[in-house]
């Protein structure tokens, strides 16, 4: 066994019964979580580059998601961590220490599966346990301290369940509680929520947020589900082929992406022609709006990005739009409107405006006076 | 006209399944019947049953058979399991080719394997004269336990148990539940005791009972390399006392369904891993 481990086994309180009552708090509320920071990783598959110089820093106790479309890279980034993977470039570094040479069952980093991952042949409470066995933990205790966490995540009663014998929901609670007995240093979480339904979702993954916070754990939740990602995170890490776009927390994401990736992938964005101006400002739609982040020399052609939300939109006999779908969303409405010219817009508006607004409404459609990103138009 | 041509269907399926019944079951009971018939007294009689145990070379032959299934149960276990593990988890490419290695026995006649071994045994000893190789190859044919037959048997299994392993494997996802143990803290041996080998109990007990039925049952090789384990002192028997060895072969077929039967019952009671089904 090695030093790391030893070390973490020795700072481990001892959980008895008298603990249990403490529920959530049991003796991990006081240990901050550990910092992580990854440098530089790159890992090639044959002619893909999964990872290609990921960079990323987390501090003690933060909540990252890694967000980005199918094949990102993002299930290999947290292979890499985890030490499933060994990376060709670059190196992991926890609490400053680096591990990157530290073999994956010396690593004390609790993973939840995408798929069912629970050990078909053990219940519950066994499952749970797994890790203190592992960890040489006298069976009293393994056992008192896997019931402590199987109360801890909701399935108090299912100890002596199988895993065939539980819901989807349920198994990946076990396999949650499995990945806390260890107390680990990190918890990495791959898209455990995926396979679930909505209901069952949402439910859990705001438990999970809620487990974070009181245990106050470092963890990197994967996921290709934007809403997710956004509700969940301290900060949000927007990947593309294997590069971090943008790590930030949801709302400068939402409000101020860096690129046009990120602005794009997450949130519905509409673009429109526009041109800057001199002092930072530029035209669209006969408005002139401040320019956030890079300002193109004055004349550019840009595409404006602007966010649903960020049209105004009336009603107008005489205006060069026209409604042409509307979705409801509860509180709010998503209109598609198409100009004269044939571009499509997205603009969201409160529902009980939607009536006023129904499809085939002539409307005319302005941007709010708020900073927007510009995209330099690729020449055509 | 749909109930006609249904009660035909039925008929017909009804006649297919009597008649594979009779097939199996004719030879069975004859012998059977053979074997407690006294033919000179005219009367029923269980003396060749109870006549077994007293037979001449029963117990020294079973007991040659029953530890060479042991060992090659044990041997051919703990080379396949790892093996396949290693291949499945990690070098799924050379599947492909370990499966046509284990192939083999089956290609290969056991009568040109046999020759084989008969002609190293015959002379090694000679030309390994005075080294460790001529040693262990005299050492390899001692009649209590003939090493020889068992390895020999190894190679033999090797189609039936990496069938049984494969299936065991492609049935489960192995491949998370191993990387969830190893995050956990294990290493490659609990992984392989406490992960692998019970989540594969049905494919192992399989591969066992395949590898169990060979042993008791091949002749071939183990007469012609004169050893006398219980099928070639079955079938000395039965040159000199027909019902006798009769009545060994009826009870050999009843104790191999019996092991069957236990084995699917302990299989099934796990229930999640793979069952004699998936073979
Ligand atoms: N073991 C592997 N062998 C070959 N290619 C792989 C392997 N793992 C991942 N890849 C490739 O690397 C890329 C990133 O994969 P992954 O990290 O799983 O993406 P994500 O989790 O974001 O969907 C994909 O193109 C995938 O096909
Ligand atoms: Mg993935």
């Amino acid at each position: 066994m090695s030093s790391v481990q030893n070390a973490a086994a020795d700072a481990r309180p001892a959980a008895g019964p008298a603990g249990r009552a403490g529920g959530v708090a049991t003796g991990t509320a006081d240990r901050s979580g550990a910092a992580v920071s990854l440098r530089g990783l790159t890992r090639i598959f044959g002619d893909v580059r999964a990872l290609d110089g990921f960079d990323l820093d987390i501090t003690p106790g933060e909540l990252v998601a890694l967000l980005g479309p199918s094949g990102c890279g993002k299930t290999t980034a947290l292979r890499v961590l985890a030490g499933f993977e060994r990376p060709d470039a670059g190196t992991v570094t926890v609490d400053g220490v680096d591990i990157s040479r530290v073999p994956v069952d010396r690593r004390d980093m609790g993973m939840v599966f995408q798929s069912y991952s629970l050990f078909p042949t053990m219940n519950a409470l066994d499952n749970v346990a797994f890790g203190l066995r592992m960890r040489h933990q006298p069976a009293r205790q393994r056992r008192a301290r896997a019931q402590e966490l199987l109360d801890l995540v909701g399935l108090p009663e299912l100890a002596r369940r199988y895993p065939h014998q539980m819901s989807g929901g349920q198994q990946q609670r076990v396999a949650l509680a499995r990945a806390l007995a260890i107390e680990p240093r990190v918890l990495l979480l791959d898209e455990p929520l995926s396979a679930l339904d909505a209901k069952v979702r949402e439910q859990l993954r705001d438990e999970i947020r809620r487990l974070q916070l009181s245990l106050g754990i470092t963890t990197v939740f994967v996921t290709h589900d934007q809403e997710e990602a956004l509700s969940l995170a301290d900060r949000v890490g927007v990947m593309r082929s294997g590069i971090l776009e943008q790590c930030a927390p949801p709302a400068e994401l939402y409000g101020r992406p860096a690129t046009p990736f990120v602005a794009s992938f997450v949130g519905t964005m509409n673009r429109l022609p526009g041109v800057v101006e001199a002092g930072g400002r530029v035209t669209v739609d006969g408005r002139v709006l401040p320019v956030d982040g890079v300002v193109p020399a004055a004349g550019t052609v840009v595409d404006v990005l602007i966010r649903p939300e960020a049209l105004e939109i009336e009603a107008a006999a005489d205006g060069a739009s026209v409604v042409v779908v509307t979705t409801f969303r509860g509180g709010s409405t998503r209109l598609t409107v198409r100009s004269d010219a044939g571009a499509e817009l997205a603009v969201d508006v409160p529902t009980h405006r939607a009536t006023e607004l129904a499809a085939g409404v002539r409307v005319r459609v302005v941007p709010s006076p708020r900073p927007v990103l510009v995209e330099t138009r690729a020449p055509s | 006209m749909n109930g006609q041509h249904g009660l035909r269907t039925r008929l017909t399926r009804i006649g297919v399944l009597l008649f594979a019944g009779a097939y199996f079951a004719l030879p069975i009971v004859s012998s059977f019947l053979f074997s407690i018939k006294d033919n000179q007294a005219n009367v029923w009689t269980a003396k060749y049953y109870t006549g077994i145990v007293g037979a001449e070379g029963f117990w020294p032959s079973l007991r040659t058979s029953l530890m060479m299934a042991v060992l090659v149960i044990g041997i051919s276990l703990a080379l396949m399991l790892p093996t396949m593990l290693v291949v499945h988890l990690r070098h799924p490419k050379v599947r492909q080719l370990v499966e046509l290695v284990t192939l083999l026995p089956l290609v290969i006649p056991p009568i040109v394997l046999v020759v084989g071994v008969r002609t190293v045994l015959g002379w090694g000893p000679d030309y390994f004269a005075g080294t460790p190789t001529a040693a262990f190859l005299s050492g390899i044919q001692d009649t209590n336990l003939p090493w020889v037959l068992v390895l020999t048997y190894v190679v033999l299994a090797m189609p039936f148990t990496y069938r049984s392993l494969d299936a065991g494997l492609r049935a489960i996802d192995l491949h998370t539940q191993v990387e969830a143990a190893r995050n956990l803290g294990a290493g490659w041996g609990t992984v392989l005791t406490r992960i692998a080998a019970p989540g594969l109990r049905g494919a192992l007990l399989n591969a066992s009972f395949l590898a169990f039925a060979l042993v008791i049952g091949e002749y071939t090789i183990a007469s012609i390399l004169l050893f006398t384990p219980f099928p070639v002192w079955l079938v000395a028997l039965g040159l000199d006392h027909a019902q006798l060895s009769v009545s060994v072969s009826v009870l050999s077929l009843f104790l191999t369904w019996l092991a069957l039967l236990s084995i699917s019952v302990i299989g099934s009671r796990g229930g999640r891993s793979a069952t004699l089904r998936s073979v």
